[in-house]
């Protein structure tokens, strides 16, 4: 079975005045049409980076150095990314976080989805406006006609996050990338966006990536997990396998430190160390191996690509068999 | 306090070997403020006596810079001026940074009324095109270099009020200051001895930005006729009078003051930039 | 919009409050008596009182103040002592000259600088955004006059492609109806070819000198706030739609970086409006600015105050009108204040 969204080794480093920054390394995942993906690490794991090269709006700094991104069969990366060009905001559409600075704030947000239908639509003028106006009504917004006209200033972050989905969903693509959409937002409203993404999501049959470093969220929402560290993807596999049985050290920890149910904050457990500074010249073949309690010589070896189960990959010379009951 | 002028002196390094032109600058600088000091005893000959050459004769190995119209050797009075529009311009931004830090700290660190009639006082200086305005304080108070530099030190006090007012605004809530008002300090107290030392860098930063501009209103307001008598040297005055000659081809009557002169502006903005990204990194553009 | 108008107004008018009031502290500033002054050398004490009394010296401050702000609103700025006209009148006679001059170099420094910081801006670390640091630091630092006669130098003196810097006119042209007082429109309105291409000659060296300053600034704020605006978040939403580059730079970028140009705008103008007076006087361009010196140099203090007073009201007036189109380009600003 091929998959909508198939990314190969990919690797990609920011040129900086400090140094080179390896941000991705040999970054490979699968995502069928129609599912649902969650993409979990700590912050800075290179988690928006991917999903920026995915769409090609990578930093001017960026440079992809090795491996292919192909979506539904076409090589995203070929030609300088001409493919690309014509897919995004059709074919493949981008949600942000913090939803209020993510809209022009002096257009108006039905125009901006208007600029995104005369684009990628042969639709004009007033019918162009009839159909910014029921992609508003397509995200629940109430009183989509006067809202049409309303600035992001004067819209809540919820509501600016709704505008955002419209504008994603406004061409009908066949994925969906939801970058953290609900940081900044209050937890009702989070619960809601999360629902329209997944209602949208089934009824269009779009497949979602989602990112956030919330793996409850993620739990709740995606079929599979990934798990990334330092710009390495270190484990996928079905979401339940990866909470029940999470073979990675640094997934069990991330498993840990996610509250469940009533479980206090106290309760939790911190990960120990910080992310390794990309920029080093000797980073160990597995970035995690400085913080990580189950360390040993093996681990300045190349990286295996173990199989635990069909589905289930770890990337890790020490993986936790233990099997919960 | 140690450990933070090396790591002043560590930016400085950087910034300077990141951009060859802060070093020119700074010899520059070093260059003028040298010609200011000792300029009388260097010039080759007598800035004011007339005849030392032929009058209008160019640029020769005996007057390198040629004379004026009444032989007047224009490199020497070249030299001369330094002292004459550094020394305007020094004067200025130093008036106008003291008055303006002063009334800026304040302003910022009480609020209230203090700050609305600051406030009020740097908007109407500003209501005025900045020049236009010097040239009328120069003109009510009479033609004389010491309202030139009145005049400039005036139209320079909302630069520093605004930057004073905002850093000490800022700083009033901070945590060191809210330490020592508990210790029992009394509020001038807490603004000479905290506020207005921490507000002094960027204070610098402005004054160095200023300084250029200060020399380029001073020479404006006396290429104007505003100011320095004729037979005195100052680089604007003197442009001013080999302007006539301009059209007939004696170029470098007026040319000579006024490349020095703009050399001199050049020398402090490209400064004034380096010293704001030492002090401020952030905002380097 | 109306309301926003009226509030802008409003807040002016502190600001022009400001401005009289200075410019009467500064007509009562003159060296010296003026009652002495103006009775002239050989004034008898009976004489110096009389012209005290004429004057309202005699008077309180605030009583002078009102009789001031009187004279000014009947339009009663004075005499000319040189011209022997009304202040009033040589003003408005001589405006649309400094007027035509100020904005053509403003127009030309737009047409360079905005493009020039743009590119700047989505080209860092190129040749062009190194164009554009070099000019916006050395531009500010040109004396405008010296400027002036360096252009003058090269362009009629050693090249002779640009006529002598003597005023708005070759003298035996003569000057197109007055409509609205600018040469290039008049002559324009009066089928006059001639006498277009004319001013048009006179008026490039000083538009040129004026815009070589005000450039810089303008340069450098369309840089530094054209980059501020491209890595902004809502400038990825538009790529990751799919919006042609052009739209995203134009329509997403831009505009959203014009609204901090727009605020820099003042400070140009206070700079165009002071250097005017200077480029005037390089190239002997028959303005308020030139009108003024002469005045100056007489020691003739009715126009010189009238002169301040007046650029202190066209200042006013363009920091109005930049708010009010500011108001229009920013959705924003309807709510706050
Ligand atoms: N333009 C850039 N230049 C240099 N380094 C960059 C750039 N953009 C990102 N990086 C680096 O790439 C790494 C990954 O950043 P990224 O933004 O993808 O993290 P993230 O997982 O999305 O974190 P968060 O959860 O905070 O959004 C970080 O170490 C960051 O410093
Ligand atoms: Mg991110």
């Amino acid at each position: 079975m091929s998959a909508l969204l198939e990314i190969d080794k990919l690797s990609l480093e920011f040129r900086t005045r400090s140094g080179i920054v390896r941000a991705l390394e040999n970054v490979s995942l699968q995502l069928p049409e129609g599912g649902s993906l969650g993409l979990v690490g700590e912050s800075g794991s290179g988690k928006s980076v991917l999903s920026f090269a995915v769409l090609g709006i990578q930093d001017a700094a960026a440079t992809i150095t090795g491996g292919t991104i192909r979506f539904a069969g076409t090589d995203l990366l070929a030609d300088g990314g001409s493919a690309m060009k014509t897919m995004r905001g059709r074919e493949l559409a981008m949600i942000f976080q913090n939803p209020r600075v993510a809209l022009n704030p002096i257009r108006q947000v039905g125009r901006q989805i208007e600029d995104v239908l005369l684009r990628h639509t042969a639709l004009r003028g007033a019918a162009a406006r009839a159909r910014a106006i029921e992609c508003l009504a397509d995200v629940r917004i109430p009183d989509p006609e006067r809202r049409y006209s309303a600035y992001p200033f004067e819209l809540s972050g919820g509501m600016c996050q709704r505008v955002m989905i419209a504008i994603a969903l406004a061409c009908k693509p066949r994925l969906l990338i939801a970058d953290e959409p609900t940081t900044g937002l209050d937890v009702t409203t989070q619960a809601a966006i999360m629902r329209l993404i997944r209602d949208l999501g089934r009824e269009k049959g779009m497949a979602t990536l989602l990112i956030t470093h919330d793996l409850g969220l993620a739990r709740d929402f995606c079929d599979k997990l990934a798990v990334m560290h330092a710009g390495h993807i270190v484990e996928v596999g079905p979401t339940e396998t990866l909470f029940r049985t999470p073979a990675h050290p640094y997934t069990a920890q991330l498993v840990r430190a996610t509250p469940v149910g009533q479980e206090r904050l106290e309760n939790l457990a911190s990960i120990p160390g910080n992310l390794p500074d990309l920029r080093r010249g000797d980073l160990p073949p597995c970035r995690f191996s400085e913080r990580c309690e189950l360390r040993s010589p093996a681990c300045a070896t190349p990286l295996p690509n173990l199989v635990v189960s069909p589905g289930h990959l770890v990337g890790c010379h020490h993986p936790q068999a233990r099997s919960s009951p | 306090m140690h450990s933070v002028w090396q790591k002043r002196l560590q930016t400085l390094r950087y910034v300077v070997g990141e951009n060859p032109l802060s070093l020119a600058a700074f010899l520059l600088f070093a260059a003028f403020v040298l010609l200011a000091l000792v300029g009388p005893a260097i010039a080759p000959f007598d800035a004011l006596a007339s005849n030392v050459g032929a009058p209008l004769s160019p640029p020769s190995l005996a007057h390198w810079f040629g004379t004026d119209s009444l032989g007047r050797d224009i490199l020497s009075r070249v030299i001369i001026a330094t002292r004459l529009d550094l020394g305007i311009a020094v004067a200025a931004v130093g008036i106008s940074c003291i008055l303006g830090g002063l009334a800026g700290a304040f302003a910022g660190y009480f609020g209230g009324w203090t700050d609305r009639i600051v406030g009020r006082l740097s908007d109407t200086i500003m209501a005025f095109p900045l020049f236009v305005l010097a040239m009328g304080i120069v003109a009510a108070l009479g033609n004389t270099v010491a309202n030139i530099v009145i005049a400039t030190a005036i139209i320079n006090l909302p630069f520093y009020i605004r930057v004073a007012r905002a850093e000490s605004g800022v700083l009033r809530n901070a945590g060191f200051v809210e330490a020592a008002r508990l210790a029992g300090n009394g509020e001038v107290r807490l603004l000479f001895h905290h506020i207005i030392p921490n507000i002094l860098p960027p204070m610098t930063v402005q004054i160095s930005l200023n300084m250029g501009w200060a020399i380029l209103n001073a020479a404006g307001l006396s290429f104007i006729g505003l100011g320095v008598r004729p037979p005195d040297a100052e680089w604007g005055i003197m442009v001013a009078e080999g302007a006539q000659y301009i059209v007939s081809g004696e170029w470098w009557i007026a040319l000579f003051p006024g490349a020095v002169l703009m050399l001199a502006v050049f020398c402090f903005n490209l400064l004034g930039d380096s010293l704001r990204d030492l002090v401020d990194p952030r905002r380097r553009t | 919009m109306l309301t926003t108008i009226l509030k802008r107004l409003l807040g002016a008018i502190p600001n022009l409050i400001g401005v009289v009031v200075v410019t009467f502290l500064l007509t009562r500033a003159l060296p010296g008596d003026p009652a002495a002054f103006f009775a002239g050398g050989a004034g008898t004490a009976e004489a110096v009182e009389e012209i005290r009394k004429k004057l309202g010296l005699d008077k309180s401050l605030p009583e002078q103040f009102i009789v001031y702000v009187r004279d000014l609103a009947r339009g009663d700025w004075g005499m000319s002592h040189a011209t022997g006209q009304p202040v009033l009148t040589e003003l408005t006679t001589r405006l649309p000259a400094s007027l035509e001059l100020t904005l053509a170099a403003l127009l030309l420094a737009v047409i360079i600088a905005i493009p020039l910081g743009i590119l700047a801006a989505t080209r860092p670390g190129s040749w062009v955004d190194h164009l554009c640091r070099g000019i916006a630091t050395a531009g500010v630092s040109l004396p405008t006059f010296f400027t002036g006669l360096l252009l003058a130098y090269i362009f009629y003196f050693l090249l002779g492609w640009a006529p002598a810097p003597l005023g708005r006119l070759d003298p035996y042209l003569s000057a197109p109806p007055l409509v609205t007082g600018f040469y290039l429109i008049d002559s324009l309105i009066a089928r006059d070819f001639p006498v277009f291409v004319g001013a048009l000659k006179q008026l490039i060296l000083p538009t040129i000198t004026l815009a070589l300053f005000v450039l810089a600034p303008l340069a450098r704020m369309t840089r530094a706030s054209m980059l501020g605006v491209l890595s902004a978040d809502f400038i990825r939403t538009a790529r990751a739609s799919g919006l042609a580059p052009r739209t995203v730079l134009f329509s997403y970028a831009f505009r959203n970086a014009l609204l901090p140009v727009m605020t820099t705008l003042g400070m140009v103008f206070s700079f165009l409006l002071g250097s005017n007076v200077l480029v005037e006087k390089v190239f002997a361009w028959p303005g308020i600015g030139s009108f003024a010196i002469e005045a100056l140099v007489a020691s003739d203090y009715a126009p010189v105050q009238g002169f301040v007073l007046s650029m202190a009201l066209l200042y006013v007036l363009l920091n109005l009108s930049i708010d009010i189109a500011y108001g229009f380009v920013d959705p924003r600003m309807k709510i706050e204040n």
